[in-house]
């Protein structure tokens, strides 16, 4: 078993590698905004809404996450255009991973609502507070200080999906090293350099999240 | 639609086929990352230095590569290195390794809620460290991870379908075989998704029977 390293070639990609973690992070990032906005009125939903729109959320929720992401991202690249809704490949990959991304974080918000103690929206109601109010004034605001360390998380995880990208033949990392794999037959190289880069973002984003955590206080 | 019905009757043998394949992949991988996951979970919770550090390193950095990376690696270097798996053994072995570290740090967890007064209590009755351990100790945590570790049974099924990028023939390779025959794309897609969603939800509902049953306790 004799494998001669070779890192040149990494040093040659370096470039396209890069740029295929830049292009990850930014889907990761329109992905997590994306879905902060399904899961913020799927969540809102599923506890003050009406049965119709909490079975909504339920089966939304369920369904998404009992489902691959493979398939989600295969179904609107490909059999989508069927229907007429023609996307790019990055724009049917980001409405893939938001949906994905809304399910998870329903889930997220609705856990850190119910976990508001009931003696805060009392009180706002008590001081003559509209309904709404308390929930933009109060639930919100507490809601997304409890909801930080899993939007941190799931933040890294959709970073992570971000790979499945490659699968539409999106130029994004993993897609990167694989087409140094190919090309060149650097395989050991080509996938540690791409664990490496993976592994030290996934720790720089959740080390910055902790610093950026402890600027809040916890209720 | 209803020649989706019938191309889906004409198929069938190709779908079960991937479907089985899906299945046995799937627990494959749940069995190896299981046995992986309890020796992990035991080292990084009982360990010496010299052993909690390689483990820390192979949880730490399986946990943060994505699992397809993991797979196309598995894939490209077992065969750069002259072990010959079928894409089926590298998809499996990667699976295990992504199943082993994630269990590793569940079971290591759980482990570690256990009052340290019970490990102490066995020692007063002359117990062993491995008696406290297999008779004390694991029964407890096993239990308490049950349900968590239902839960990693779904993200493996989901992770399984990564493998038709390696070209195991499972549900989802399978069903882009018959669009490419058929081009009846969103319907296979649709029923591929369904298939696993199924499958997904009954290990879904166990987990949920399971956890009633723990907090029943």
């Amino acid at each position: 078993m004799t494998y001669a390293f070779n890192f040149d070639v990494i040093w040659a990609n370096a470039g396209n590698l890069l740029g295929g973690l830049a292009l990850g992070l930014a889907l990761a990032i329109l992905a997590i905004a994306i879905g902060a906005a399904i899961g913020l009125v799927a969540a809102f939903a599923a506890i003050d809404g009406s049965r119709t729109l909490r079975s909504c959320a339920a089966a939304y929720v369920t369904f998404v996450r009992n489902t691959p992401l493979l398939v989600i991202v295969l179904v609107a690249y490909f059999a989508l255009p069927e229907l007429g809704v023609r996307m790019g490949k990055i724009e049917s990959f980001v409405a893939s991973l938001s949906l994905y991304a809304g399910a998870y974080l329903t889930e997220v918000f609705r856990a850190s609502l119910t976990g508001i103690p009931s003696g805060l929206t009392d009180a706002g109601h008590s001081i003559g507070l509209t309904r709404f109010q308390v929930a933009r004034l109060i639930r919100f605001p507490i809601m997304l200080r409890n909801a930080l360390p899993a939007l941190g998380s799931t933040f890294i995880s959709l970073f992570k999906d971000s790979s499945l990208a490659a699968a539409i033949a999106v130029p994004e990392l993993t897609f990167q090293a694989r087409r140094i794999n190919v090309d060149t037959f650097r395989v050991v190289e080509a996938w540690m350099a791409a664990s490496l880069l993976y592994v030290s973002t996934s720790l720089l984003i959740a080390a910055g999240l902790r610093r950026f955590e402890r600027r809040f206080p916890k209720f | 639609m209803e020649r989706f019905f019938i191309e889906l009757s004409n198929m069938r043998l190709q779908l079960a086929e991937g479907l089985i394949t899906t299945v046995e992949v799937s627990i494959a991988a749940i069995i190896t990352g299981t046995a992986l996951g309890l020796f992990v979970g035991v080292g990084l919770a009982f360990g010496t230095r010299p052993v909690r550090w390689p483990l820390r390193a192979y949880v730490d950095v399986v946990r943060g590569t994505p699992v397809l990376v993991l797979i196309l690696a598995a894939f490209y270097i077992l065969a750069a290195f002259g072990i010959h798996f079928t894409a089926t053994g590298s998809g499996v072995f990667a699976l295990s390794l992504f199943c082993g570290a994630h269990l590793g740090e569940i079971f290591r967890g759980a482990l570690e809620a256990i009052p340290l007064t019970q490990i102490e209590a066995g020692k007063s009755m002359g117990l062993k460290m491995r008696q406290i351990l297999l008779l004390v100790l694991l029964p407890q945590a096993l239990r308490q991870a049950l349900p968590v570790w239902i839960n990693t049974a779904v993200e493996i099924v989901k992770a399984s379908t990564l493998l038709s990028i390696i070209g195991v023939g499972e549900l989802l390779l399978k069903t882009q075989e018959i669009i490419g025959r058929t081009f009846l794309t969103l319907d296979f897609y649709i029923f591929a998704g369904l298939i696993y969603f199924l499958i997904n939800f009954s290990i879904e509902q166990v987990g949920r029977i399971a956890e009633r049953r723990l907090a029943g306790h």
